[in-house]
């Protein structure tokens, strides 16, 4: 990564006695193209290879292996995975994860990201930094001491049945929020800046309150960063697989992307079922991908644009 | 922030950097509260869940604990060991690291498979996804189609990347095994089993999914780069490769800082693909830092002294990415 840091001056680096280009911009063209469809070749033969298998039935690929020609296609084998696992409750338990903590993220992470925005105030940068590193931090590193935190706090009954912030949705909200905070308080605050501050101003003088400034007058102008934001934690949260393998015990409390550990042991005989578990549990995330790609990517780049 | 005004979502591209913040003299007293709150319950979940753990895996690095009573705190020592009765929880110096060190058989391993991933990102999947953007960014046919189809798996879970890459390693019916001849009992490859060749099989995998994801990430940022530069650069009479390393690669300093880090903190937080893999045992030939760390916690006797250790093994290393990330965003705030 450290390979040119120099800025030398382009005038020094076209030497004059560098007369060969040795690739002509048709050959260039035409060895990219080569190479990007050769790449995108294998880079979705994996997925596409799972999808041939999981419409096989098991008795015929035993016989036959992966690699042979389909004697039958049918989708049995996602039947059978939804109905034999209860697949949907696994999905409903992603559903009573994602939905609050995406909301709840990006409702607090707006919240700070306003105050240390617009408000000049000594412990913004701190404040930032603090948000942010939690974020980088790998989730190993915390993971021993938060599972001790989550068998000590004890929450009513009605929130989680068995009485602890351990094994309770819950629990699994408060961590992703807690952990993708970080991440969108640095997008939204560097967001907010570039947002100009005029309106603010203008309802100041009309005697908003500041609540009445975040809410009414900023969270309307920064709607497409939440968006964004929104496609990219939605599909974080229903991928995580870490927290929920660690605070969540009980098999059927799991949401789908974690519930795929168990399936596999489950299903350990079928492989064919297994591979049409994975791919209905990634069904949401296909459809993101074909609908919202765009805000997927949009945030992507606005986390990394700091600069 | 000149990337932000390439998406079509910024507002204002324009902006002008002028940024009359108000103190906080003139907000009023009920103002001052709600602020006050604004920020309060943000940062109390991220100190209580994040940075408490944290600090507190410091702390228990130095205890022997096996969750069961609480922790007093004398040293050891004074609590013999009987079998049958647990010791409560006592301050063990620094004996947690002596032992991961000098005789914790997978500490080693470890370091070196989790250098190794990092060296895998750095040299082949973190190159390859810069140089798809690098090509895609020149307006070749079809870039829209292959950015679609290069991008997939990063939509994807890593869980769900395990299970479709078994497919693929299977010994007897996989892709692999077939097409170079060894699908047959008595030269099966086992890609996935094997110590030798497993963690490479896993990185094939996981480089499946981090070159795109740069890819998406260093796309922005060229999308981002003056074009006039370009082509001044292309009247000196500099090739593409010239331009690209001299005038390029230069300018997009915060980009590369920012994939050098993703790379190194996703080759530290490893974890999924190996749990999925080996079925939640461990896997010889798998050891990850991160995977000891989990082993330490679950089962029946967990050791929270000797797993916050290795955490905190983790949490130093993380510390180098993260510090350099943290002083190339801030750095100017600072200044202002």
């Amino acid at each position: 990564m450290t390979a040119v840091t120099s800025s030398r001056p382009t005038r020094h680096a076209a030497v004059p006695d560098r007369t060969a280009r040795p690739l002509g911009p048709r050959i260039t063209r035409v060895a990219s193209q080569v190479f990007m469809i050769v790449m995108t070749v294998l880079w979705v033969t994996p997925i596409l290879f799972a999808l041939y298998v999981a419409l096989r039935p098991i008795a015929e690929t035993n016989k036959l292996g992966y690699v042979s020609l389909p004697h039958k296609l049918t989708f049995e084998n996602f039947a059978n995975a939804w109905t034999q696992s209860d697949m949907w409750r696994f999905f409903l338990n992603s559903v009573y994860v994602t939905v609050p903590a995406v909301l709840l993220t990006l409702f607090m992470a707006s919240m700070v990201a306003y105050v240390v925005s617009r408000l000049s105030f000594r412990f913004n940068i701190p404040l930032l930094i603090l948000f942010t590193a939690g974020n980088l931090l790998p989730q190993q590193v915390i993971i021993t001491p938060l599972y001790r935190l989550y068998l000590a706090i004890h929450l009513p009954e009605w929130i989680s049945g068995n009485g602890l912030l351990y094994n309770s949705y819950a629990g699994l909200i408060v961590i992703n929020v807690s952990f993708q905070l970080g991440f969108c308080v640095f997008v939204l605050s560097n967001y907010m800046k570039t947002v100009p501050t005029d309106i603010d101003e203008a309802a100041l003088l009309d005697g908003a309150s500041l609540w009445t400034r975040y809410w009414r007058v900023t969270i309307p102008l920064v709607r497409p960063a939440l968006a964004a934001l929104a496609t990219l934690l939605t599909t974080w949260i229903y991928n995580d697989f870490f927290w929920a393998i660690t605070l969540i015990s009980t098999g059927n409390k799991r949401p789908i992307t974690s519930a795929l550990a168990n399936l596999q042991g489950q299903f350990v005989a079928n492989q064919n079922m297994i591979a049409a578990a994975a791919l209905i549990a990634a069904i949401p995330t296909l459809i993101v991908y074909v609908l919202l790609q765009k805000q997927f990517i949009a945030g992507l780049s606005l986390g990394s644009s700091k600069g | 922030m000149a990337l932000i005004s390439t998406e079509p979502l910024a507002p204002a591209a324009a902006a002008p950097p002028r940024r009359r913040r108000r103190g906080l003299r003139t907000l009023t007293r009920r103002d001052k509260i709600v602020a006050a709150l604004m920020i309060g319950i943000p940062l109390l979940l991220d100190f209580a869940f994040i940075w408490f753990p944290a600090l507190a895996s410091i702390f228990l690095s130095f205890t022997k604990w096996t969750g069961v009573g609480s922790i007093k705190l004398q040293s050891c020592e004074n609590f013999p060991s009987a079998p049958g009765i647990p010791q409560p929880g006592c301050l063990y110096g620094v004996q947690n690291y002596v032992q991961a060190f000098t005789n914790y058989p997978d500490f080693w391993p470890a370091v070196r498979h989790n250098a190794i991933w990092l060296a895998v990102f750095i040299v082949i999947a973190t190159p390859l996804g810069i140089l798809f953007a690098v090509i895609l960014d020149r307006g070749l046919r079809g870039t829209r189609f292959y950015q679609s189809a290069l991008f997939l798996p990063v939509m994807l879970s890593l869980a769900l990347i395990g299970i479709i890459w078994e497919l693929i390693y299977s010994p007897n019916f996989g892709l692999i095994n077939t097409i170079i001849g060894h699908n047959q009992n008595e030269n099966l490859i086992d890609w996935l089993g094997n110590p030798r060749l497993n963690l490479w099989a896993l990185l094939v995998e996981a480089s499946w999914r981090q070159a795109p994801y740069v890819m998406v990430l260093y796309l922005a940022g060229l999308k981002a780069v003056d074009p006039s530069l370009r082509e001044a650069a292309v009247v000196d009479g500099a090739n593409g490769w010239q331009t690209f390393w001299r005038v390029v690669f230069p300018t997009m300093r915060p980009i590369n800082i920012v994939v050098l880090v993703v790379t190194v903190i996703e080759s530290l937080r490893a974890f999924d693909l190996v749990y999925i893999t080996s079925k939640g045992n461990p896997l010889r030939g798998l050891e990850l830092l991160s995977v000891l760390v989990t082993q330490n916690i679950v089962g029946e006797t967990q050791r929270i002294g000797f797993g916050s250790t290795l955490g905190v093994v983790l949490l130093v290393i993380s510390l180098v990415p993260i510090s350099i990330f943290l002083y190339q965003a801030f750095r100017r705030e600072e200044q202002r």
